[in-house]
């Protein structure tokens, strides 16, 4: 009897684990996305103007440098920061201004933002300015969606390639 | 810290007594837990190798080589899969089990702080494994894993393009991340394995297969779920859509979903705080370490037994140095011993019987020496009185003794139940210093000190040196493991005792029991 006992407290045990790796393997589930919404994310990488623009060489210039190292131009290092805006049937959904990565600030800027928006259809604008202007923008593109609900539109950048991409 | 180390100590020591109830004390899951985490290694290897034959790793195929698994072969593949998995979790299970017991049993800091350390980049190394295998399976939870770990790791500010472009979008995403994303799950778990190699070099004997009994119930038990809850996947992966409801594994990803919506200075900052907490865990304080084993040649003869009692490698034999005609000597390690004189309790020397020279044994601890331990038994029998006098030898780390003192029984702590020699016990009897022993200490199979309790056992079955000598009467020997928590068991044990002790006829001086006048015997 008391055998009998011990294998069924071993059974006891044994069930009960199991049920709990089974159970907590896969549940309880977990929304990532709120409900009846649809997401963007706008990411890109792109470097924007020299803070101060490249300045040809002059022969004597190229001359006195060492032969390794002779180049036409010269340029300073520092990037200006990358405006970028996004709106939403004409509301800014995001707006700012990214600065250049790198210790000396002269690689691309980067951005990775996730944006949850209601489902349905929606006229949706990037702007971006990569240059010394002070007003407008150099690259500007409206593409009209319907979002369905947990869609996600992911919104690419490429200048060689015409600018913003929609997909 | 000491007190979340009690609650938990009083935790485990009630979990071990529950489950000493259903199985037998050499199966005792809790007391399993290293073996039982090495058992779950080898079935997540073994079925790891059969999924990986039928698994594509390409980036419109994973998903559905998995599923041909699940489905079509689901009486091997799918039955692998499952095993796969849910080993796994157990072993997420009894990883972060036996971190807190030996965290409870305070078993990390002070020479054991290398186990302790070695032990933080197997654990982080089991948590990546186990995640880069979500990935691979490519369903909606695979997608979830994949852009939120990117995204994490993307917040740190050293990746030039972020890595978590590759899943922007459906035509993002190649076959060449599933290539390294396999390599991964492969190589992280033999490092791990190379650690976990190294994490057991300072212990002797280490216990890495469970008992055959555990392990085939133990891995029945993953068959039943296996056949009745298989692994499924959930819908393939489409960077076209956000994953919406996930089924977590919430052994491997509970962090996941802080680490998606609160910021990365946060969440990095958390995780740099506990990986440099369970680094410095040892020195936080650092243990105030009583002095390491001493060998003292002039009473050692070599024989090497301390050399195989130790429980953490901390005696070496090495060539004798005093030019004495003995072979070997004994050296201890400093850095490895925890001064649980095992050793001294082995040694043939530690004879309480010795009284033409000093009680000095081959091996001692200087702070809790054979001459002390001889004195203080004497002393505490001296205050015994009545019928049915019991002196407990019993370990510090076990119940408390000086709650189970009174007028018959008198306690003597010890750093081990295995630093007591066999020939105290005789001493005790012979020399009518108490009508019984009791020896107590932790749970069986739990000794603080690994083997304390089993070589105790083994020496009074005469099965191990030294020996219990066979004039001993067995009767007046009894052994309680009770646990820090099974003071409560230990009286009623005591209690028992000494009824029985009061049954028993007195023993004639003449069947080798010198009641009075004892006559000085020399080892």
């Amino acid at each position: 009897m008391h055998n009998v006992l011990r294998c069924a407290g071993q059974f006891v045990f044994l069930a009960a684990i199991m049920a709990f790796i089974g159970y907590f393997s896969s549940r309880p589930v977990y929304r990532q996305a709120p409900e009846g919404m649809a997401q963007i994310k706008l990411s890109f990488a792109h470097g924007a103007a020299r803070k101060i623009d490249c300045r040809k060489l002059t022969s004597k210039e190229i001359a006195q440098l060492p032969a390794n190292e002779r180049r036409p131009n010269t340029c300073t290092r520092e990037r200006i920061p990358l405006h970028v805006q996004l709106a939403l049937d004409g509301e800014l959904l995001y707006d700012d201004f990214l600065e250049a990565t790198g210790l000396s600030k002269d690689g691309p800027a980067r951005i990775y933002r996730k944006l949850f928006v209601p489902a349905g259809p929606h006229t949706i604008t990037a702007r971006l300015r990569d240059s010394k202007r002070t007003s407008g923008f150099d690259y500007e593109a409206t593409h009209q969606v319907t979002l369905a609900p947990a869609q996600n539109l992911a919104i690419d950048f490429k200048a060689d390639t015409g600018g913003f991409r929609f997909r | 810290m000491n007190v979340a180390r009690q609650v938990l100590r009083r935790g485990f020591d009630l979990a071990e007594g529950v489950l000493g109830r259903a199985f037998p004390p050499a199966w005792n899951p809790m007391l399993n837990l290293g073996a039982l985490g090495f058992f779950f290694y080898w079935i997540i290897t073994v079925s790891g190798i059969y999924i990986y034959i039928f698994f594509d790793t390409g980036v419109d195929k994973a998903y559905a080589s998995i599923e041909y698994m699940t489905h079509e072969q689901w009486y091997l593949a799918g039955i692998m899969r499952s095993f796969h998995r849910y080993a796994s979790d157990a072993l997420v299970i009894v990883m972060m089990l036996h971190l807190l017991r030996e965290f409870a049993r305070d078993r990390y800091r002070g020479v054991r702080w290398f186990s302790w350390l070695t032990g933080v980049p197997i654990m982080m190394m089991v948590f990546i494994a186990g995640i880069s295998g979500y990935w691979l399976v490519w369903d909606k939870l695979a997608q979830y894993v994949a852009i939120v770990s990117t995204e994490w790791l993307d917040r740190l500010p050293i990746f030039g393009e972020p890595i978590a472009r590759n899943f922007l979008s459906p035509d993002a995403l190649e076959s060449r991340f599933f290539t390294l994303m396999i390599f991964m799950h492969i190589a992280i778990p033999l490092i791990a394995l190379a650690i976990l190699w190294i994490h057991l070099q300072r212990v002797t004997k280490p216990r890495i297969n469970p008992p055959r009994g555990l392990a085939l119930s133990t891995f029945a038990a993953l068959m039943v779920l296996s056949l009745a809850h298989p692994a499924l996947s959930q819908a393939p992966a489409d960077l076209a859509t956000v994953p919406g409801n996930i089924g977590l594994d919430w052994f491997y990803l509970p962090l996941f979903p802080v680490l998606e919506t609160q910021p990365g200075s946060l969440t990095w900052g958390m995780s740099a705080c506990f990986l440099i907490i369970m680094v410095a865990m040892p020195w936080l304080p650092p243990l105030k370490r009583a002095r390491p084993a001493a060998v003292d040649l002039d009473n050692c003869n070599g024989c090497a037994r301390c050399f195989n009692d130790c429980p953490y490698n901390a005696i070496s034999m090495v060539a004798r140095s005093d030019g004495t005609a003995f072979e070997r000597e004994p050296i201890v390690n400093p850095d490895h011993c925890v001064a649980c004189g095992l050793c001294a309790g082995s040694c043939p020397t530690s004879m309480p019987f010795r009284r033409l020279s000093d009680l000095s044994p081959g091996i001692d601890l200087p702070d809790h020496t054979m001459a002390a331990l001889r004195d203080q038994t004497e002393s505490v029998a001296l205050g015994l009185s009545g019928p049915g006098r019991i002196i407990v030898f019993g370990c510090e780390s076990g119940p408390a003794l000086a709650d189970t003192a009174s007028a018959t029984v008198g306690v003597i702590p010890l750093n081990c139940i295995g630093q007591l020699p066999p020939a105290f016990i005789d001493y005790v009897i012979s020399r009518d210093l108490a009508d019984g022993i009791m020896l107590t200490g932790c749970r069986e199979n739990a000794c603080d000190a690994r083997f304390g309790i089993e070589w105790t056992i083994r020496r009074l079955a005469r099965e191990r040196d030294p020996y219990l000598r066979h004039r001993v009467p067995r009767e007046r020997i009894r052994t309680a493991w009770a646990g820090v928590s099974g003071t409560r068991s230990l009286r009623a044990a005591l209690q028992s005792f000494a009824e029985e002790l009061k049954e028993l006829p007195q023993p004639a001086p003449s069947q080798g029991h010198p009641r009075t006048n004892p006559e000085p015997v020399d080892a």
